[in-house]
């Protein structure tokens, strides 16, 4: 039996992580993290996520040297870790094949999830088809506007989408309304958090589902080009394909940088940058870094990426970032699509907008580095789900400009 | 400071041994406006009720239902801070608590000295970006007896307790249907003041009646401890009140009472008082 003095605290990084969720939760929480202990345990259950990860995520991805962006840029070496090529598009499907096998475990029957760009809904939706189980996602109606495609997709796979009309009507008071859910359904329901947030065990799930992402690039950049890259970048928005590239190499001598949601400017409200413009709190559960006010309450955020448009950050990048291990920076909306419509036209290769974060400070580094040098982006998504709202914004700027 | 003059630890030995119930309303603070939220803390206490909650609006309150919600979407819109909701308490304690020289703002709120018992209930958001001792020691000062933490869990408290108790401070815990046996024990040695018991699992919100095992568990759980137990979530009339005060030392009425708020927030504010405070004194006879 813990209590509040005499036991070491589950589920911290440093300062920031824990458990900040109603006492309605706790038992939910605490059966979630012996179940994923057990499980990771089990040889078993690791075979059978290899096998998912295999069969159904189409893994190993790629790893893409990108000689045209690399001429382009004109310095260091630039290679791609494909998890845009996933099935489902991105590396969401990673850590919801995962979930969805310890949910089987647990006995329970459905699954719900929140959804910012709709890629995790897209992931949750196709685990649950897959195994059997009953499926909502939250998803806020500003986001269904923006990825409407990802909510007929969810829609067509079998899963209710249930739109959620509070707040800003986007990723963080999705997170809300799933929570809601889950505090009414707890027993029957597993909670499918998509990203390295929330409270213990998600963080740190979430990051082990998504290893398999590092462990590859690790293993394939020593196969060719022979050695580690010099730099790895990553877009962070909850932060879990970041978390999935650097945990791998995270005790290797190589540079990391997470790239955050610049928006379109520094003032509260109009980013998404929590670790780079942020200050400690607690949200959804965790200690970490949020956007807030003075008084506690979370700011307005903003992003041209849907799945980046979140005020919060997982606790170990918190972690990462008061240790130095890993650079934080912000990349604006505008240089995000620059990178878009760079990557598009030098490889062939639409990226997500939130991946473009990461590319378009892959090419802003590049370019001072020397062409012996190597970095590693991790290309998390694909960017079809984006097309329709890239096509407006280009319209918009044509218009304004012309 | 110490807890063993708190107004609020006073008032449930006094009910006890009086063999009476209590009835908690929760309001949420500065909603419609914070004048109104005094007023209605004066009506309240004037009919008879002996402890209340206020609710300090927050931007993504998750144990809360829609009703609630609303409420504080409204208190923020409106530029509600913490700040000034402690300026609220300080005001209506000064109004109703009398004044070494006599000239306490007694008129302003037209009611007699009362000694309500007010706990704020408020997320760990907010605690923490405030600091937690600031904000323990400026809630004191400004005249609550006592705080709810929802989102502070028994493994994440312990350096909160202390803390809470040093500005003298009663730290409520919570217990919820799906807390196992013997962690409700070890919740219930934690809490302070009284235990709050949660009767459904899922958010606030009025419901028509309350599961048979939440009574049953209530009366279990008083078998093992000392300290009062009331009970919260999904309460919405007098019948349930009662029905709750059979076994419990006192019922929580929110979502019911800030329904009616808001169904009167156009009116005048003495009517919208008189009106929401009938309410309360429906929900005040199963205790009298």
């Amino acid at each position: 039996m813990s209590t509040a003095s005499d036991q070491p605290r589950a589920g911290y990084f440093g300062p920031y992580g824990g458990q900040f969720v109603p006492e309605t939760l706790m038992h939910a929480l605490d059966q979630l993290a012996t179940e994923f202990a057990a499980a990771m345990d089990d040889a078993d259950f690791r075979a059978e996520l290899d096998r998912c990860w295999r069969q159904i995520a189409g893994r190993p991805s790629e790893m893409y040297f990108a000689r045209r962006l690399t001429e382009r840029c004109g310095g260091a070496q630039l290679y791609l870790k494909r998890e845009d090529m996933n099935h489902t598009g991105a590396h969401k499907i990673n850590n919801t094949l995962g979930q969805a096998l310890l949910t089987l475990r647990m006995g329970k029957q459905r699954v719900i999830a929140e959804t910012g760009a709709g890629q995790h809904g897209v992931a949750t939706a196709t685990a649950a088809a897959v195994f059997g189980l009953d499926c909502d996602v939250y998803m806020g109606t500003e986001d269904m506007r923006r990825q409407r495609l990802n909510v007929l997709r969810m829609e067509l796979l079998g899963a209710r989408v249930i739109p959620v009309e509070i707040g800003q009507r986007t990723l963080k008071d999705a997170t809300n309304q799933a929570m809601r859910d889950w505090m009414a359904s707890c027993e029957q329901t597993h909670y499918i958090l998509g990203s390295v947030c929330g409270p213990h065990p998600y963080p740190t799930m979430v990051r082990e589902f998504q290893c398999c992402i590092g462990r590859e690039a690790r293993r394939q950049m020593l196969a060719a080009p022979g050695r580690l890259p010099d730099v790895i970048v990553a877009c962070v928005g909850g932060g879990s394909n970041a978390a999935g590239i650097f945990a791998p190499m995270i005790d290797d001598d190589v540079r990391m940088v997470g790239v955050e949601a610049g928006g379109s400017g520094p003032a509260l409200g109009k980013h998404a940058a929590t670790l780079c413009l942020g200050a400690e709190g607690v949200l959804h559960g965790a200690r970490s870094f949020v956007l807030q006010d003075d008084d506690g309450q979370t700011a307005p955020v903003h992003s041209i990426s849907a799945g980046l448009d979140y005020p919060g950050v997982g606790p170990e990048h918190a972690e990462w970032k008061r240790s130095g291990r890993v650079t934080y920076t912000s990349v604006t909306d505008s240089q995000a699509l620059g990178a878009t419509l760079a990557l598009s036209q030098t490889e062939g290769i639409i990226p997500a907008l939130e991946s473009a974060h990461a590319v378009a400070e892959a090419m802003r580094r590049a370019a001072d580095m020397s062409g012996d040098e190597i970095i590693l982006v991790n290309l998390s998504g694909r960017g079809d789900k984006d097309v329709t709202e890239i096509a407006e914004i280009l319209e918009r700027r044509e218009q304004s400009e012309g | 400071m110490s807890i063993d003059n708190n107004r609020l630890v006073r008032t449930f030995s006094d009910l006890r041994q009086k063999g009476k119930s209590a009835l908690l309303p929760f309001i949420t603070a500065g909603y419609p406006d914070l004048d109104t939220t005094a007023a209605l803390l004066a009506g309240f206490a004037d009919r008879g009720v002996r402890v209340c909650e206020l609710g300090v609006p927050f931007s993504d309150p998750i144990a809360d239902g829609p009703v609630i919600q609303s409420s504080y979407t409204a208190a923020l819109d409106a530029g509600i801070t913490c700040e000034q909701i402690f300026k609220t308490v300080r005001r209506f304690r000064d109004a109703t608590n009398p004044a070494p020289d006599g000239s306490a703002l007694r008129s302003d709120l037209g009611t007699a000295t009362c000694d309500l018992a007010l706990l704020a209930m408020v997320s760990y958001s907010i605690v923490y970006r405030r600091g937690c001792e600031r904000f323990c020691m400026d809630a004191a000062a400004a005249g609550f007896d006592g705080l709810i933490v929802p989102d502070l869990p028994l493994e994440e408290a312990g350096d909160f307790e202390p803390l809470a108790a040093e500005a003298g401070l009663c730290n409520v815990m919570l217990i919820a249907p799906t807390t196992p046996p013997e962690r409700r024990y070890e919740l219930a040695r934690h809490s302070r003041g009284f235990i709050y018991f949660i009767s459904v699992a899922g958010t606030t919100g009025e419901r028509d009646k309350l599961p048979d095992e939440t009574i049953a568990a209530v009366r279990e759980l008083r078998e093992h401890t000392d300290t009062p137990v009331c009970v919260g979530f999904g309460i919405s009339r007098a019948q349930t009140v009662r029905t709750v005060c059979e076994v419990a030392d006192g019922a929580i009425v929110g979502s019911a009472i800030v329904h009616r708020v808001t169904d009167n927030a156009g009116k005048p504010r003495d009517e919208l008082v008189r009106t929401v405070g009938d309410f309360v004194g429906e929900l005040l006879e199963p205790t009298r």
